[in-house]
This record gives structure tokens, C-alpha cells and sequence, in this order.
């Protein structure tokens, strides 16, 4: 269901339309030391509600957040099981820290579901008011199962402990004007709309499979709702196959002890120490509160590290014109502009106004939220496209459609390379003129995925299956589209250019979930300040990091804060990309919440557990082997000879130095193909390296040992693993 | 408005505003509930820490809980106050108080209890 906009919407007529299929009440449960210690769980195909108890075992072994969502995924499915089965689920879960007010990045959720991108469990991190707020109502995760027949809002009432579950045919699915309208119908004030958050996809969602989960959260000063993704891996596709339309959450009466936390006091120190330190470091550092991510256009780009033109290129003269200085013009900035309750590193803001040229809003003046780099740089240079304003409309389209601007900005640059090379034509694009640079031709594309029609909706089912459809309809060399296809496991890449990083290139060919940064970003480590050279030093850090790194997703904090912010003296520290102070903190904020003695080496096996499964999950629905961590050689090196010759004096140089060759009197193709196979064979080293410091086999394997070890030897994650054994 | 101004080469170190002060807002005795002050800084020389009332903290606060009120003093709404102390941790002046026995941050509210009490005119009131 499209509108026009939010401001023709009667409340009083879509409430009418609305036909009430579950309504039950729940006892209230106050959270005792970060936990609530239940779920809710919620089945659409017979509108079954129930609170389950979560066990001590599953509490000791998974903690909470993305590891609760783990074990509720992996119990719920089968080897057999696709993304739009029936009894795949949604889980979207907090963890124990998750919602305390004082310390910056507490308010995220983690979101748990099978992938119509990789048909394995993703998971996908997320700010907004929802988590904290549901999990105030008395519920550590919400595990969401089964299909509706027709499209419904599921209400999580906390102020009068209920459940309620409607068929909702009336509102606007896109995510702008839905979650205003929602946001408008449950509150019963302008100041009450800071209670109420909204879950919600949009019309892309349903006809891609990189479809988003947008959570909202109230600005009061701006009166906008503003939008925060679960960006990856297509859990908004799920979402619109299960026939949710929203889910809301209602709970009043935040206050900053909600947690009954073990120990106020410590919590309140540290948050006040990090807000100081935000405060005096913020415009010394990272700028966050002035640009948010989109100084990282500028740092990328001066790096050699921002993907143009479906990766072929680090950088590009017109990268700082949708980089930091555009804007601190373009963004109407606020004090406020934190994801929850508390945080002041503000690393998004947003754009008032922003006049929409394309599409159904087309000469509206709408409120964005954003952009961030990951769309500046897969939305804009990766597609050729340097003009902010046009950047800013693909965001807001991307984000109300409830499409991923990653994968959509992975997928099209690859999409218009593919046009570029004679690869595809017109013929094949439906008339589209896909060139580098060509907007319109992009924001064509995204209308026709939310509108379900054209080659729109091909290239919504990503570079996965883009590559297989050219290769046996268009008649494409495989060869060369797998090298060029920014993806691994069905994911696609985040906006990274990792060619000169081995240590990157395992931390995207490794992450359990596809290539997407969040698990490793060593690329400033490895390839910049050269803290890592060996294979044991990188193997080290593609140890720890996707662990220490986890840590935040079975916490529900974001990692943000960790090393965007730096006290004064980091640089004099014995390991400063590990923020020892930050690491200090975050222990010490899990013993104040939980009453729990902490240690570091505790930190890294408590995410180890969840880590181990998740590698066992992936391992249970068929892609977990080795050859399922190849990446594609564009992400490694040079793949044509423009690339090679845009950088060849490093090239020539590493050929000399690196390979013992004389490239003197070798063509460039020979010179590829060498330093090819020096890259391919150092790439498989390292992972010989990690995988023994991960305790797995050669071929990516989890042992028995290690699971025993880690206390998550279950009968059926052993028979798992002993089928590829 | 009127603010507490401070002349700090006057003042002795005998906390008279700081029990003046925690009297009024707490009615209490505990000096460390005060939100003014008086730091020794050697040589009898002392530092005195108090609320200008700038309003910095109205911006940073997320749930618009700090206002000013009618008299232009910066006030705290403890009703809205969500307890996150981005007021603390960003108060310019670093005057935005914590005590673990006072629920949510407090703040001078510049009534003059501690002026009254100053016996050598270290503090008072100013019109700014």
C-alpha cells in the first residue's frame, strides 16, 4: 500500500479498517540486573502469543542479543529450510547492558534471521528506541515465527501488558510515512511519542531480497520520526514474507535504572567520563557530532580505500563533494541526534527539506535521516555518482522502500560495470542506459523495485544470482563475472576497498555472515600503519577482533563508541587499536549491570560460544566449508588492466619486491596473472593460520574439542559437525 | 537573570555555601550533595565551581527535560529526566552534579542560600 504523504492520513479511518485477530495480556516483569529472563514469541500463522522462560543454560551459554537469536534460530530451523519457510524467524533481541541510559551506544537490537541472500543465519545490528523499549516491557527477545495471511501490526503494549494483533490493510507500507502514522496512532501525546517505536520494511522489501528493517525512535525537536536499519542480509524481505507490516512497542516512565543494575554508580561514572571525553576529543578526533560517518568519504578516499566504480578504484577527484565539508552544509545537525537515550557521539544526523526530484514523492520536501558512508560510498562512488543531494534522495528511497543502500549500492555498481564492459545491454536493462554516474538510470532501478516490475526487480535479487543469469541467459564469462561480482556466501560486499589488506580480506572472506565489516575492519592495522605483517600478527587480529567485536552484539551496545572516540592518551598505550581504557570500561559496565566478575578473556569466550554456533549454523545449512571463504579476486588485487595500470608503480613494486619478479619487459596481463597467483596463495596461507588460532580444521571446521571446550557440545551441533568431519 | 558570581580570591575555604546550599536543596548536611564547590587548590588559594546558568545542557538533554524557567535559571524536570548525564559530561563548566544517594542530576538553581552565607562576599548574586 503506497501514499502520498503523511499528512493526508486519518488515524480514525485506518483504525476502522482494522480487524483484531489476537488480543492476551502478560504478566509485568521487571528486569533484575540487565535481564528480564523471558521472551516473547509470536507465531502469525495461528496467532499463537506466549512468554517463555529463557533458561539459565541458554543465559550462561548465549548471553543475550545476537546469541539469544543464534540459539532461538538455530532450534526453530532445519537443514531444509529457506528465508520464506514458515518456520523461520525473526528474533530481535537485547542484551544486558542493552538500555541503560548513561553510557554512550546502549540502545542497540540485534536482529537474527535466515538470509534470502545467503539462506544462512544473518544477523544485522541496529539503533533506534525499540529494543530498550520492548525489552522494558519484560522481554529479553522477541522471536517472531510463522506467516499471516494478510498484512498485520503486532502492538507490544508495556504500559497495559498486552499483546495485540491486527490485520492493518490501510497504512502506507513505505517506511517515512508509516512509522509516523503509527507513531501518531499509539501515543496518546506529542511527549509520549518517545515511547512508542515502530518496526517497519517497505514496498522494496517485498521484491528484493536485500530488503531492511528501518526502528524508529521520536525527535521531539525536530518532530520527525526518525529511522535506524537493520540493514543487512534481508531480513526486511522475511519481514514483508511473513506479512508484518509494522510491529510497535509502547513502554512510558524511561528512567536510567530500568536494568536494576548491581551497581548504579560505577555505570553512572563511566557514562559521565565518556560523555567528557566525547566532549573534549569529539572535534580533536572523529568529529562525529559535526559530520557523522561521512568523513570517512574523505578518509577513504585520501587512503586509496573507497570503492568507485564497482571497486575497480580507491579513490576519485570528486569523492569530497558527497564527503565531510558537503555535509556540514547539507545537515541540519543537532544536540540530540543519538540512536537512544544518552548518546552523545551522534554519529548520523540528518537533512530537513531535502526536495525529492524523482518517484512518488517527487517535489516533496521530506525529513531524511542520514546518509552515512556506507551509502555514500555504495549509493555514490560506487556507482559514479558524486552529487550529495542525488546521494541523499537514493538514501531516503533506500531506507522508506526498506532496501539495504549497501547490497543496492554493491549490486548496481556491478550492474552498470557489467553495462559498461557490453556485458549487458539495453535489451537486457529494459531501455535503462546503465553508465557509471548515471542517476537517474539508478533511481530508476529502485522504483521499479518497489514498484516490483523491470529489471529493477532482477537486479534486486542480487549479485549472487545477477551472476548466474548473465552467465547462462547473456552468455557472460563466468570467470570473469566471479571476479568481479562483489560477493561472498550471497552477500554483498560492504564499502571497503581491501586489495593492499590481506588481513581485511579474511575478515571479509571469514565473517560468518558475508562480506560486511562489522565482524573486522583491520585494513588501518594492516595496510596503513603496518601494526600486523605477519600471518600470525594478522591471524591474531582475525582472532580476537570478530570476538572482541561480537562482544557488542551479545551486549546490545554498539561498537561505535569503542574506537571512534579515544581518551588522550590511546597513543601511548601498548596496543592503541584496542582502546585499552574502552575495553576497561566495558568490563567493568558488565560487572555494575550483572553483579558478575569480568575479565577480558572472559569477554572474548563469551563471544566465542556464539560465534562457534554461528559457524555451526552456517555449517548446518551447507555453506560453512572453506570454499565458502573464497573471495572474489577484485577484493584481493588487480583484475583488469585499467586497475593495474591506475596503481602499477605499486604493483611493479610489489612484483619486485614481494613476488622476486622483474616486471620489466612483461605485459601487463602477465603481470596481473603473477601477482595473481602471489595474492591467491598468500590469501590461502592466512587462512590456514586463522583457522587453526580459531580452533577449526583446515577446512573451516569447528572441532569437537573446541565445542566441548566452549560448553556448546550439543547433541545436534555435534552431529553437525561430524557429518563434515 | 541573576546568577552566582564568584570572586574566588576572597574566598577562606570554610564551606558555609556548600551546607547552605545541600540545606536548601536536599536537606541534608552531606557537603558532597552541594551544588556549589570549594576546592583547595594550596597556598589558600580555593576554586570555586558553580552553575552560570549558560543553558548548554538545555540543548544536549534528549528528553528536553532542562528548561529555563521564568527567571531564566536553568532548571532540571526530574519527571522527563531520563538520568543519561549528558548534562555532566558536557556541561562546559563541568557544574552539572552526581551522588550516588540523589536520583538524576541537580544543579545550582541560583537562590542564594549560599551567597547569604559566605561571610566574605566570595559569592553573590549578580544581574547578567
Amino acid at each position: 500500500m503506497e501514499c502520498k504523504n503523511s499528512k493526508d492520513i486519518n488515524l480514525e479511518e485506518l483504525k476502522k479498517q482494522r480487524v483484531r485477530l489476537h488480543e492476551s495480556s502478560f504478566e509485568p516483569k521487571e528486569i533484575y540486573r540487565g535481564y528480564a529472563d523471558r521472551s516473547l514469541y509470536i507465531n502469525l500463522t495461528n496467532n499463537e502469543v506466549k512468554v517463555k522462560e529463557i533458561s539459565s543454560d541458554m543465559k550462561e551459554k548465549f548471553t543475550g542479543g545476537r546469541g539469544y537469536g543464534m540459539k532461538y534460530l538455530w532450534d526453530a530451523v532445519n537443514p531444509n529450510t529457506r528465508w520464506d519457510s514458515p518456520e523461520n524467524e525473526i528474533i530481535i533481541a537485547q542484551g544486558p547492558i542493552g538500555g541503560i541510559t548513561q553510557y554512550p551506544g546502549s540502545g542497540k537490537s540485534y536482529v537474527v534471521t535466515v538470509s534470502p541472500l545467503t539462506g544462512l543465519p544473518v544477523d544485522s545490528n541496529v539503533g533506534g528506541f525499540f529494543g530498550p523499549l520492548c525489552k522494558f516491557c519484560g522481554f529479553d527477545a522477541l522471536e517472531i515465527q510463522g506467516k499471516a495471511e494478510n498484512d498485520v501490526v503486532i502492538f507490544i503494549d508495556g504500559d497495559n501488558n498486552k499483546v495485540i494483533i491486527e490485520e492493518a490493510p490501510g497504512e502506507c507500507t513505505n517506511s517515512h510515512i508509516l512509522a509516523k502514522t503509527l507513531t501518531a496512532m499509539y501515543a496518546d501525546s506529542e511527549e509520549d511519542k518517545m515511547n512508542v517505536s515502530v518496526v517497519s520494511a517497505g514496498l522494496g522489501a517485498e521484491h528484493t531480497r536485500f530488503g531492511i528493517l528501518n526502528f524508529s525512535h521520536y525527535d521531539l525537536r525536530r518532530k520527525e520520526c526518525k529511522l535506524k536499519q537493520a540493514g543487512r542480509g534481508g531480513i526486511g524481505t522475511v519481514f514483508r514474507n511473513k506479512k508484518i507490516k509494522a510491529i510497535v512497542v509502547k513502554r512510558s516512565g524511561i528512567k536510567g535504572d530500568l536494568n536494576n543494575p548491581h551497581d548504579l554508580d560505577t555505570i553512572i561514572k563511566l557514562g559521565i567520563k565518556l560523555h567528557r571525553e566525547i566532549y573534549e576529543n569529539d572535534t580533536k578526533q572523529c568529529w562525529m557530532r559535526v559530520h557523522g560517518t561521512t568523513q570517512l568519504v574523505d578518509a577513504m578516499n585520501a587512503h586509496d580505500l573507497l570503492p568507485v566504480n564497482n571497486f575497480q578504484f580507491g579513490e576519485h577527484p570528486e569523492a569530497p563533494k558527497i564527503g565531510k565539508n558537503s555535509f556540514e552544509k547539507i545537515f541540519d545537525r543537532s544536540n540530540v541526534d543519538g540512536c537512544w537515550y544518552g548518546c552523545t557521539l551522534q554519529c548520523a544526523h540528518g537533512i530537513t527539506g531535502l526536495e525529492i526530484k524523482t518517484g512518488p514523492y517527487k517535489g516533496q520536501k521530506i525529513f531524511t535521516d542520514g546518509s552515512e558512508y556506507e551509502t555514500l560510498a555504495g549509493c555514490g562512488s560506487n556507482c559514479g555518482v558524486f552529487d550529495p543531494y542525488q546521494v541523499s534522495e537514493t538514501n531516503f528511497y533506500c531506507d522508506t522502500y526498506g532496501i539495504d543502500t549497501i547490497s543496492f549500492g554493491t549490486t548496481v555498481g556491478f550492474v552498470m560495470e557489467c553495462y559498461n564492459r557490453g556485458i549487458i545491454d539495453k535489451e537486457v536493462t529494459q531501455g535503462l542506459d546503465l553508465d557509471f554516474g548515471n542517476w537517474e538510470a539508478q533511481m530508476e532501478l529502485m522504483h521499479q523495485m518497489a514498484r516490483g516490475e523491470g529489471f529493477g526487480m532482477i537486479v534486486g535479487q542480487g549479485i549472487h544470482r545477477l551472476k548466474k543469469l548473465f552467465v547462462d541467459k547473456y552468455g557472460a564469462d563466468k570467470e570473469f563475472l566471479h571476479d568481479i561480482g562483489m560477493e561472498v556466501k550471497g552477500l554483498e560486499f560492504s564499502e571497503y576497498i581491501s586489495k593492499e589488506s590481506l588481513a581485511q580480506q579474511a575478515g571479509y572472506g571469514t565473517a560468518n555472515k558475508g562480506p560486511q565489516h562489522d565482524e573486522n575492519w583491520l585494513i588501518f592495522m594492516d595496510m596503513v600503519r603496518n601494526q600486523i605483517p605477519t600471518f600470525e600478527d594478522k591471524a591474531e587480529a582475525l582472532f580476537y577482533y570478530p570476538l572482541f567485536r561480537t562482544w557488542f552484539s551479545i551486549m546490545g551496545l554498539c561498537k561505535l563508541p569503542w574506537n571512534d572516540i579515544m581518551p588522550s592518551d590511546n597513543h601511548l598505550t601498548d596496543e592503541p587499536a584496542k582502546v585499552p581504557e574502552h575495553v576497561e570500561n566495558y568490563i567493568a559496565l558488565y560487572t555494575a549491570v550483572t553483579g558478575n566478575d569480568f575479565s577480558e578473556e572472559e569477554m572474548l569466550r563469551q563471544s566465542e560460544k556464539v560465534y562457534n554456533l554461528q559457524k555451526v549454523f552456517c555449517l548446518k545449512m551447507g555453506k560453512g566449508l572453506r570454499e565458502y571463504d573464497y573471495i572474489p579476486y577484485r577484493a584481493m588485487g588487480p583484475v583488469t588492466v585499467e586497475e593495474y595500470e591506475s596503481r602499477s608503480e605499486r604493483y611493479d613494486k610489489h612484483l619486485k619486491e614481494l613476488v622476486k619478479i622483474d616486471p620489466d619487459g612483461m605485459t601487463v596481463e602477465e603481470k596481473i596473472k603473477e601477482l595473481r597467483k602471489y595474492r591467491e596463495a598468500q590469501y590461502q596461507t592466512l587462512l590456514d593460520v586463522v583457522y587453526k588460532r580459531r580452533g577449526w580444521t583446515k577446512n573451516a571446521i569447528p572441532t569437537l574439542e573446541r565445542l566441548k571446550d566452549l560448553g556448546i557440545d550439543y547433541p545436534d551441533v555435534v552431529d553437525v559437525v561430524k557429518r563434515f568431519l | 537573570m541573576k546568577i552566582v558570581a564568584t570572586k574566588p580570591e576572597l574566598c577562606i575555604g570554610c564551606k558555609a555555601c556548600e551546607e547552605a546550599c545541600v540545606k536548601v536543596l536536599f536537606k541534608d548536611t552531606d557537603t558532597e550533595k552541594s551544588a556549589i564547590v570549594i576546592t583547595e587548590l594550596g597556598d589558600d588559594k580555593f576554586d570555586i565551581n558553580v552553575c552560570n546558568q549558560c543553558g548548554e545542557c538545555i540543548e544536549i538533554c534528549p528528553a528536553q527535560a532542562i528548561y529555563r524557567n521564568k527567571n531564566g535559571v536553568v532548571m532540571i524536570d526530574g519527571d522527563k529526566c531520563v538520568h543519561c548525564y549528558a548534562c555532566a559530561g558536557f556541561c562546559p563548566t563541568l557544574s552539572m552534579r552526581y551522588h550516588k544517594e540523589i536520583t538524576g542530576p541537580f544543579k545550582c538553581i541560583a537562590c542564594g542560600a549560599c551567597t547569604r552565607a559566605c561571610p566574605t562576599g566570595a559569592i553573590y548574586m549578580e544581574e547578567v
